[in-house]
């Protein structure tokens, strides 16, 4: 036991080296990586522009008209049912931008030039409501008005590369594919297309969009006294300044971020490792009816965790059974929530009841996985039990489970679940603490009552942002180092 | 004598290794208790008479009570929610599973332009927090005219469109499974005259039986338990809510009136629910140890 500790410090403090060198070293080589970046795009757009003079320089009629016409260079080679797709998108394209597009581009800018206001008739009591421009829809027909035109620009330059591909093969008098060609390839060669458009249809619809829009609500001026009937505007990074600068929320921000990392940082590592022992504790040989013991802990994550947690609120709330017992022990009842310290403290330990089975289960699922034969090969070596378990089970089990130890960390970052069923981000009225914020709130959770309690879309929005910004930094620096990322081919 | 420091030896190393192994028995017993109690009480908690058991440590008498309670009550109608949250979880069982296992199959399989800038924007996207955009999803469905003031049955739609949306980001772990499966399959396949499309439905699907029940067990399991997108999208309409919304509404604004029904309730979301789960655990334990391994 004593040597499961010291290589578990001795890995840690590795961990935490390599960390820090990252952290140095990804400020150190910002500079760099900026400038390699800039000069990356402006050679990716300058090669972009050369291929396309290229292409028309080099192409015949058909080619050239499609830069203006759609499907010319496929009218050009008798493809008369692509030329047509490619017409009517252009068409389409045309019409929705002189109905609707243009329009909303200049709603995204302005978000709206009229405000609703109640018009009185002169002299009369009598008012009619006059309903101004709304912001909010302005944002979002904005946003979509932005895709569609992606949208149709992809569409315009794979309509020109087909030009350019039809001649090129037309010169050398290979045979072209016709429409029922090309439809036949999207269920054989091109079949990823149509999986990857169906996976990603949802995907843009529900979550792109909806982030791109939220992203955007963050450098506008969108709470309760801005509504969008009433009107938001544009304010550049002021909210950002609000939540991090010297004045405004940052008393709140800092303590909040800070209780995020910690709570982050308890709970993984606490549940990895402690579910690890737990999983060598019921995979010991001589342990009968491994199965049993396995599945008395598997119950707790069968159970929906809505129910479980709002089931140990009523347990460890000032009425339940625990208080009740302290009671008849003729001890003072407490509600543990009402305290900054007990509340993180119960949050901590309701996690490792929680999450303590599953990382028992994955840890299960690596032991079995182990090959038999490094084990044999030991022995004959003369290695003893100590000896195989540091040396072969200890590393196996590290490295396998180091990428997910990250993906649990930006988990907990965002682990909305726990903390919002078990205190609400509670207790409320800390010092220093405003804005809905409580002792045990975590940036995400302060974000949902933002959001739910008082509309206060613009902070919210900047608030996931800066959450994004965290869990990215974080993988950033240690995601980039794990194997896992690197070795994708040698699964296969 | 050499005899005798052997047995000695022996008897040694017999004594200690029964004293670890009544150790670890006795930690898994203790663990053991801990992780079950909470779960016992529920259930106990949930048989209690009429006159309720809130703030007692044992019910004073056990009936079925809270259960008809449970079932009849009108301000609270909890079979309109199982009903809700389980026709949910159907259909994003299937609309669900096929985005994350086409995702996962192509991003195995198929190597073209812009797939690593595919994955990596998935990774960025699944970094931010999932709610943050909430706001602007009730406002895009409100401006479809399914989320607000309207019709129970279109708040739903609408909350399926949601959780099943974004399953193509989770392909990680259906991935890895994929990644394992052999390509000379494929191309033996190919070579026979199949496409691809043949290769995926006919080939590979029959051999992903484990990968697709992880999915499907996931997929199934997500309505069940989210809170967040549920309550923000059915809003007060009492008749659309899921199991998940309307337990946390009924304990929290009344906890002293349903204290017990809220139990009963919590007993009969989660006997199907863990019932289904143990009897597929070993895919699930399948599943999350290849995510581990590849994550």
């Amino acid at each position: 036991m004593t040597a499961f500790f010291h290589s578990l410090f001795a890995k840690i403090a590795g961990w935490c080296k390599k960390f820090g060198q990252n952290f140095l070293a990804f400020f150190r080589n910002l500079p760099q990586n900026l400038k390699k970046l800039c000069l990356n795009i402006g050679r990716g757009i300058r090669d972009w522009f050369l291929r396309y003079i290229k292409i028309f320089r080099e192409g015949d009629l058909g080619v050239r008209m499609s830069y203006l016409v759609m499907g010319s260079g496929a009218f050009a080679r008798k493809q008369i049912a692509k030329g047509i797709a490619y017409l009517a998108i252009e068409l389409l394209f045309i019409f929705y931008m002189i109905f609707n597009g243009a329009g909303a581009i200049r709603g995204f800018f302005t978000l709206g030039t009229s405000f609703t206001y109640d018009l009185h008739f002169v002299g009369t009591d009598e008012t009619v409501p006059v309903a101004g421009d709304d912001s909010m829809l302005c944002l979002l027909f904005g946003v979509v008005a932005i895709l569609v035109i992606a949208g149709f620009l992809v569409m315009y330059f794979s309509n020109i590369r087909s030009a350019s591909e039809a001649y090129e093969n037309s010169i050398v008098g290979r045979k072209l594919p016709t429409f029922k060609d090309d439809l036949r390839a999207l269920f054989d060669n091109k079949f990823y297309v149509v999986l990857l458009f169906v996976a990603l249809i949802g995907v843009i619809a529900f979550t792109v969009l909806p982030l791109i829009f939220m992203i955007l609500i963050a450098f506008t001026n969108y709470d309760r006294d801005h509504t969008a009937t009433g009107g938001f505007d544009w304010v550049g990074f002021q909210n950002f300044g609000s939540l991090v600068g010297t004045t405004g929320l940052s008393t709140t921000f800092f303590p909040v971020l800070g209780w995020t990392l910690l709570w982050a940082l308890c709970a993984t590592f606490l549940n990895y490792f402690l579910g690890v022992a737990l999983a060598l504790l019921i995979n010991k040989k001589d342990i009968k009816g491994q199965k049993i013991w396995r599945t008395f802990f598997v119950l707790t994550i069968a159970i929906p965790q809505f129910v479980s947690l709002l089931l140990m609120r009523q347990l460890l709330g000032e009425f339940g059974p625990i208080m009740e017992l302290v009671r008849q022990a003729g001890g003072n009842a407490v509600n543990l929530f009402n305290n900054k310290h007990t509340a993180r403290l119960i949050v901590i330990l309701v996690n490792l009841w929680v999450g303590i089975p599953y990382s028992m289960l994955i840890t299960s699922g690596i032991l079995m996985n182990i090959p038999a034969d490094l084990y044999e090969s030991a022995r004959i070596d003369g290695a003893g039990k100590l000896t195989m378990f540091r040396k072969i089970t200890l590393p196996y089990i590290m490295f396998v489970t180091g990428p997910y130890l990250i993906t649990q960390f930006i988990g907990n970052i965002n682990n909305f679940n726990i903390i919002y069923l078990l205190t609400g981000g509670g207790p409320f009225g800390q010092a220093g603490l405003s804005d809905g914020a409580g002792g045990t709130s975590l940036l995400v959770t302060w974000l949902y009552s933002m959001t739910l309690d008082s509309q206060n879309y613009k902070l919210a929005s900047t608030l996931g942002i800066l959450t994004f910004v965290v869990s990215a930094v974080v993988s950033l620096l240690t995601y980039r180092h794990s194997s896992a990322s690197k070795n994708e081919e040698d699964f296969q | 004598m050499s005899q005798l420091v052997s047995t000695k030896k022996t008897s040694s190393i017999k004594r200690k290794k029964a004293i670890s192994k009544t150790t670890a028995y006795t930690a898994l017993t203790v663990l053991s208790i801990i992780w079950i109690i909470p779960l016992i009480w529920m259930i106990i908690q949930s048989f209690a008479g009429p006159e309720g058991s809130k703030g007692k440590l044992f019910p004073t008498s056990f009936s079925f009570h809270w259960y008809a309670e449970l079932f009849t009550n009108e301000t609270y109608p909890f079979w309109r929610w199982f009903l809700n949250t389980l026709v949910i979880a159907l259909i994003c069982l299937v609309l669900s599973t096929f985005f994350t296992i086409a995702m996962a199959y192509v991003m195995s399989r198929y190597r073209f332009k812009g797939r690593k800038k595919l994955q990596s924007l998935g990774m960025i996207l699944g970094m931010f927090p999932g709610f943050m955009s909430m706001a602007a999803i009730y406002y895009i469905f409100k401006s479809l005219g399914m989320a607000g003031d309207v019709a129970w049955w279109k708040m739903l739609i609408a909350l399926i469109l949601v959780y099943s949306g974004s399953a193509g980001l989770n392909y990680y772990v259906s991935k890895g499974f994929f990644d394992t499966v052999s390509k000379s399959l494929d191309e033996a396949a190919r070579i026979d005259g199949a496409t691809n499309s043949q290769v995926f439905f006919k080939v590979i699907l029959p051999l992903s039986k484990p990968i697709i029940v992880y999915t499907a067990l996931m997929s199934f399991l997500g309505p069940w338990g989210d809170f967040i997108f549920s309550s923000y999208l059915l809003g007060n309409e009492t008749a659309a809510w899921t199991v998940a919304v309307g337990l946390y509404r009924m304990i929290t604004k009344d906890p002293e009136l349903y204290y017990n029904t809220f139990m009963a309730g919590a007993v009969i979301v989660a006997v199907p629910i863990t019932a289904l789960f143990l009897g597929l655990q070993r895919f699930f334990v399948e599943g999350i140890t290849g995510g581990a391994v590849k994550g």
